[in-house]
């Protein structure tokens, strides 16, 4: 009989389709608006990070990375602290993603200096060898910030007019870069892992040359990028003749510095941090 | 030949003929960005780069092809189901110009970075609001083609048809919704974790209302069409209409499992998303079961392998859909090369094969011809079948080997293998995928030329009986 009757079967669809959405998308409003779930030290955008934003967007950085890391082992050990509902309040659109071809960037902010930034954004391939990542040079061109204003007041976010006027001059790059630099940095959560090296601080293979052929091949994969193939420095420092104990190197590389060494402590994990050091010293001019 | 005096089909054949145009557009920009997955240097940006052109190629698939297949049937269908001519062909023509036009202007829009970042919410806002007044005026054309009937009855395919109407209408509005700052740009009306559970309340229910309800509604039309035997069970079709469109709009959260949205929306996701089995392999019993006895067909009747291979790996897609909805499996496999294996089994294989079908037994009759080439036809189903099995099957075994490897630790409690180690293990499979891809855009232009061939042959004919 509903089958003779299309108007009433139109309603009929219509309320069918939108109970299931009314419980699982509008309510959901009230849960994640929740005062307890905002977090005091998410700050909104700044100018230059919001024209960033912007860029990340028109490119469709989204596409192939995600900014959101699961409270899952393999994830957290990975990129860092598992993102919180509050740390996206002023994301308009979100920008989580759906295919992680390239890495999570949920926690970029902060890991690397801009400098290696703006190296990789340029050319990939020579910061991380056999990436797919496509090169973005074309980013040294002056930022358009003719909507500037109009974006942060449509947005509500506070702004001052020196701001505004620091933009003269900045590149699509330097926006780009401020904005990876804000990521997943309003809260403390890199100063709060890099305490935690434990356990007794002796190498266990000291002058043992028996592996620097492994040690090498791991200097060149994860700190020829920034300390040179030769050890004489980039990004980073020279490391050619490295006047340190053993246990601090282990800690710097363990729990990377304030200064904007990436910490490696868990990724390569300390066995083989143990092996890198080794390398490094065995390049000190005696 | 049957009499198709009375209605309303060169809109039929405009927007048949159309969305094979932007279906080719579709599978070529595919196999473009498969190519610059697996060759980085083939990016030129900014405008020719994988972050740009992939929102064009998922636009112009599901757009593109899949609506404006999804108009042309739904106008076919409606007039034979209800014995009535289309309320306005004018309005209908009005349709096919705006409808190339939209998708035009989506594809250059895109192209110059105007994006709104959501998945296939895409198109900024003037663009999307032409979509709205497209799918107004095509709503009202069909439903006032309905209400007018001289068919007192409608058939299954007909309520499929009122679902995706207001489906898509009710979804595209809500996600969509912005606050412009220019002619060109906007931002989601939304933030966060709420607008992540918008767009994925979109994003799986577009699946549901674009890429499940309108191919039901095909397939349960043209397989009597083409088989010539009636559907097994009217009942369990009841059954599994209801059923699918309630059930559908609340899993929209099980692509954000383990993210910040609320813990019960994800369980709930996840619930609906297993009970959704029921009503999908609903429709693919009744696909099976009305085949009892007449299997043969399947090697007598090239259309009948198109409509039974689409309906199989639509039986597949939503065993496979709902397993990966589940936590635990999506912890593992979320975020990898499986998920592009999964949506497109769902596109090449269930809605492409059975729009095929459609094509090849509407467009004949509209031109009153015979199919220039069944062996073409048979070649294209082949190479059709085996371009998307070498692609899926190639991403589902990227997707565990990197899920594998993003998951191994060492003793100490660290992780076996940095990100880029992971990566590289992909290309193979990336080449893989380029391959089937290839292989299944030789299908498609094996398609056209059999398809324009038959256009052509139709046309002599009407000359030669004139003369």
């Amino acid at each position: 009989m509903l089958e003779k009757k299309p108007i009433i079967f139109l309603l009929l669809a219509t309320v069918t389709i939108l109970i299931g959405t009314v419980v699982t998308m509008v309510a959901p409003f009230w849960w994640i608006n929740d005062p307890k779930l905002a977090i005091a030290s998410v700050k909104p955008y700044t100018p230059l990070q919001l024209e960033g934003r912007d860029i990340y967007i028109r490119e469709g950085c989204n596409n192939c990375h995600t900014q959101t890391v699961r409270p899952l082992l393999s994830d957290t050990e990975r990129y860092g602290e598992y993102s919180k509902s509050g740390e996206f309040a002023y994301d308009q659109p979100f920008l989580w993603g759906s295919r992680r071809t390239g890495p999570d960037l949920a926690r970029i902010g902060g890991k690397y200096p801009d400098a290696w930034h703006v190296k990789h954004m340029k050319d990939p391939q020579s910061m991380v060898p056999r990436s797919n990542m496509p090169r973005y040079d074309f980013l040294q061109r002056p930022l358009d910030t003719s909507l500037t204003e109009r974006k942060m007041k449509t947005l509500k976010f506070p702004y001052t007019q020196d701001q505004i006027a620091q933009l003269s001059g900045k590149t699509e790059m330097d926006a780009m870069v401020a904005y990876l630099q804000k990521l997943g940095n309003d809260i403390p959560w890199r100063k709060a892992a890099r305490a935690e090296v434990v356990g007794e601080l002796k190498n266990p293979y000291q002058d043992n040359m028996a592996v620097l052929p492994e040690a090498k091949a791991l200097y060149q994969q994860n700190c020829a990028q920034c300390h040179g193939k030769e050890l004489k420095g980039d990004v980073g420092p020279a490391l050619s003749d490295l006047d340190k104990p053993d246990a601090d190197v282990f800690t710097t590389v363990y729990g990377g510095t304030q200064a904007g060494m990436p910490a490696f402590g868990d990724t390569l994990g300390k066995e083989r941090i143990w092996k890198l050091v080794t390398f490094l010293k065995s390049h000190q001019k005696r | 030949m049957t009499q198709q005096e009375g209605y309303a089909d060169d809109v039929v054949k405009g927007f048949i003929i159309w969305s094979l145009l932007w279906g080719f557009v579709a599978v070529l920009l595919g196999v473009v960005i498969s190519l610059q997955l697996a060759w980085p240097q083939l990016n030129l940006p900014p405008y020719l780069s994988y972050g740009r052109l992939r929102p064009i190629h998922t636009n112009a698939g599901i757009f593109g092809w899949g609506i404006g297949s999804f108009m042309a049937f739904f106008i076919y269908i409606t007039q034979r189901l209800t014995k009535t001519r289309l309320w306005s062909p004018g309005l209908a023509r009005v349709q096919l110009w705006l409808f190339n036009v939209v998708i035009a202007l989506a594809a250059v829009t895109l192209l110059l970075g105007m994006n709104r970042s959501k998945e296939y919410a895409e198109l900024e806002w003037p663009v999307a609001l032409l979509v709205v007044v497209l799918w107004v005026i095509f709503a009202v054309n069909i439903v006032m083609t309905i209400v007018k009937r001289r068919e007192e009855q409608m058939y299954i395919s007909l309520w499929y048809v009122l679902a995706t109407l207001i489906g898509v209408a009710v979804l595209y509005l809500v996600n969509n919704a912005g606050i412009p700052v220019s002619l060109t740009k906007s931002y989601s009306a939304y933030a966060g974790a709420n607008d992540a559970n918008v767009q994925w309340w979109y994003g799986h229910n577009a699946v549901a209302m674009v890429l499940t309800t309108p191919p039901l509604a095909l397939f349960y039309y043209f397989l009597p069409k083409s088989t010539g035997v009636p559907i097994y069970s009217h009942r369990m079709g009841v059954i599994a209409f209801w059923s699918l469109i309630f059930m559908y709009l609340w899993t929209g959260a099980h692509h954000l499992l383990w993210t910040p949205v609320p813990d019960w929306v994800q369980t709930l996701a996840m619930a609906f998303s297993v009970m959704l089995i029921a009503p999908s392999w609903a429709a693919v019993f009744n696909g099976y079961f009305s085949m009892n006895g007449q299997w043969h067909q399947m090697r007598e009747n090239y259309q009948a392998k198109f409509l039974i291979f689409g309906i199989t790996f639509y039986g597949l897609q939503t065993l496979q859909g709902p397993s990966q909805a589940i936590r635990t499996f999506s912890a593992f496999i979320h975020y990898t090369d499986w998920v592009p294996g999964h949506v497109h089994m769902g596109t090449l294989g269930w809605v492409s094969l059975v729009i095929f079908a459609a094509i090849y037994y509407t467009l004949p009759r509209l031109y009153r011809t015979e199919i220039y080439s069944v062996p073409l036809a048979n070649l294209h189903f082949w190479l059709a079948v085996a371009g998307q099995l070498i692609f899926s099957i190639s991403m589902w075994i990227a997707g565990v080997q990197q899920a594998t490897m993003l998951n191994a630790a060492n003793p100490d409690g660290s992780l076996h293998y940095s990100f880029i180690e992971t990566l590289i293990e992909l290309y193979p499979y990336w080449y893989a995928r380029a391959f089937g891809g290839i292989i299944y855009f030789v299908s498609l232009i094996v398609f056209i030329y059999n398809i324009a061939k038959t256009i052509n042959g139709g046309k002599a004919q009407a000359l030669a009986q004139k003369a």
